[in-house]
């Protein structure tokens, strides 16, 4: 579609030598309270496309995603465009261009949306209020509102309008649609698949009609490990490895309704 | 009538000066969670540095404008000895509370001894300005100036904290760093600069009671800071961390129940009834008078 941004700023910065992941994350591993939470992971976001963080409940999915943005402390490797910004603060990796969407949505509930939206201004960015309301009018309907007092599915348009203000070099997407209504799943859905046309996307999500639409590679977490890495779809055509790798059938997943 | 005039007054001077330095204390413990014991030491300093101006330097001599150049002195010094704290002490212990309550207790005990070292124990008389000299007549009663003019700063200070708070763009970094510090780096900002300028304007805060509490009590002594702290603590958990106007309220409060309690019934008994409130608001409200304020800063 449009110009990849990711790409656009890679060259700028004579960042990541073509062929190489935008997100590359090797042995890593993380240990919360005595628990070996993350085992060494190794996974790659291409530079472009939406790339799916499965696994079932508490593997360790969201744990990984935080610990890429140095939000949980780890060893191992993360490297960005083919630099090394394990070292980095947390404010420093987002700040060069990653966007989050947290699970429980990190919205600011004191806060007004459209202070929520402003404190994600970026100093000499270009804040996209423009494509931000396109997408969710009702954070411009709303923008006096406190984010506090705003449905969850309003926050996680929210949290996702946020991420979407600024142009980045990657998205960090963690399970967007849980505890969503299906409209709202359907909404969300289409603000994802809008987003990852821009720039490349990192996603955690169980709803895998959302993965089956968006995503181009998966990979698969269990224990703490990565047990599988290949096409999304080619995964997803396999009932039986996709039963046995995420615990849900398709019949079940088709129950859960299309994303749209 | 008067009576009560004059203690209300007294309250309000008094709630002023505990205003400005909870106020620094309740924004720095909202937003990094630190404990800053050492908040005392910067009342200490703005006190004797706003004393030792008056003294020594010219522009801060006599009684007109002089004052102004002491009180402008004082608030600079302990800015900046604020500042320094920040970068010497509390940015290196980052995350580590337990260190940090260590290193600011032992400023809280150093700051005051080495102010006696040099100066002594004994209160050094602290210089009146002219409008702080006499009384004004309130409804029959003769309200000393220098409460009035205690309560017009903490008045522009209280003026200024909204502003900054509701207004700027750190202020909106302080509120949404007051809920959830983590989602605000995640956004790409360093906490760690608002935090330091948070500490600087507490510091300023603070030492500016130090150098009006001086007219408060006619006197600086060491130990001043200490002794207010404590209350400042006080405001802080009434008021609730991190509320500008919960703060506001809970310092008239604290110091109006002292000042009422120690006139009508034994001398003392004020602070112990002023301690019965703190056991009563923490029995019956987590976020103390304010509601919500965990998530509402102003
Ligand atoms: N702060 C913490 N303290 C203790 N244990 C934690 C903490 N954070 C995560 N864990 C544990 O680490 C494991 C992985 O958690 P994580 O949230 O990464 O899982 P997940 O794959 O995202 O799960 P879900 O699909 O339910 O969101 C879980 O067993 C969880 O209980
Ligand atoms: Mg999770």
């Amino acid at each position: 579609m449009t110009e990849k941004p990711g790409a656009a700023a890679a060259a700028a910065e004579g960042g990541a030598l073509p062929g190489e992941p935008l997100l590359r994350v090797r042995g890593l591993h993380v240990w919360i309270e005595g628990s070996h939470i993350l085992q060494g992971v190794d996974l790659a976001v291409p530079a472009s496309g939406v790339t799916a963080l499965l696994g079932r409940n508490g593997v360790g999915k969201t744990t990984a995603v935080k610990a890429v943005l140095g939000l949980v402390p780890r060893t191992g490797e993360v490297l960005l465009e083919g630099r090394d910004i394990t070292a980095r603060p947390t404010h420093e990796i987002t700040a060069s261009g990653v966007g989050y969407v947290p699970e429980d949505r990190g919205v600011f509930n004191g806060l007004t949306v459209a202070e929520n939206l402003r404190l994600a201004e970026r100093p000499r960015g270009r804040p996209r209020y423009g494509l931000v309301h396109e997408l969710f009018p009702e954070l411009r309907k709303r923008a006096g509102q406190a984010a506090g007092t705003l449905s969850g599915g309003q926050q996680q348009m929210l949290a996702i309008g946020r991420a979407l203000l600024n142009e980045n070099r990657l998205l960090v997407v963690d399970e967007p649609t849980k505890g969503l209504a299906p409209r709202v799943v359907a909404e969300v859905a289409d603000a994802v698949a809008r987003a990852a046309a821009g720039v490349p996307v990192l996603l955690v999500e169980q709803n895998l009609a959302l993965v089956r639409r968006v995503a181009d590679e998966a990979v698969v977490l269990d224990a703490g490990r990565v047990v599988h890495t290949g096409p999304a779809a080619e995964l997803l055509e396999d009932a039986e490895r996709t039963r046995e790798l995420l615990g849900v059938s398709r019949a079940h997943n088709a129950e859960e309704g299309e994303g749209r | 009538m008067s009576t009560v005039v004059l203690l209300l007054a007294t309250g309000l001077g008094l709630g002023a000066l505990y205003f400005l330095i909870a106020s620094g204390l309740s924004l720095i413990f909202g937003l990094m969670d630190v404990l800053n014991f050492a908040h005392g030491a910067f009342l200490t300093v703005g006190g004797y540095a706003a004393w030792w101006a008056s003294v020594h330097l010219p522009f801060a001599a006599g009684g007109g404008w002089g004052f102004l150049g002491a009180v402008a002195f004082g608030t600079a010094a302990g800015t900046a000895a604020a500042f320094l704290v920040e970068l010497l002490a509390i940015r290196p212990l980052y995350g580590r509370h337990r260190e940090q309550i260590l290193v600011t207790v032992g400023l809280s005990l150093a700051v005051p001894a080495l102010v006696q070292g040099i100066w002594g124990a004994d209160p050094l008389t602290f210089p009146r300005p002219d409008i702080a000299r006499g009384t004004v007549g309130v409804l029959g009663a003769a309200v000393p100036r220098d409460r009035l003019l205690l309560v017009a700063v903490a008045a522009a200070v209280l003026g200024g904290l909204l502003l900054f708070v509701r207004r700027t763009r750190y202020g909106l970094i302080v509120r949404a760093g007051v809920e959830d510090r983590a989602m605000v780096t995640a956004l790409g900002i360093d906490v760690r600069k608002a935090f330091t300028l948070v500490f600087a304007i507490g510091g300023a805060a603070a030492s500016l009671a130090g150098a009006l509490g001086g007219l408060y009590f006619g006197v600086v002594t060491p130990t001043q800071g200490v002794s207010l702290l404590i209350f400042a603590f006080i405001v802080v958990v009434i008021g609730g961390t991190a509320s500008i106007t919960g703060c506001a309220l809970a310092s008239v409060a604290v110091a109006m129940i002292q000042q009422f309690a120690n006139y009508y019934t034994v001398a003392g008994l004020g602070d112990i009834a002023v301690v019965a409130v703190l056991a009563a608001v923490l029995l019956t409200r987590q976020g103390g008078l304010t509601t919500r304020t965990a998530e509402r800063v102003a």
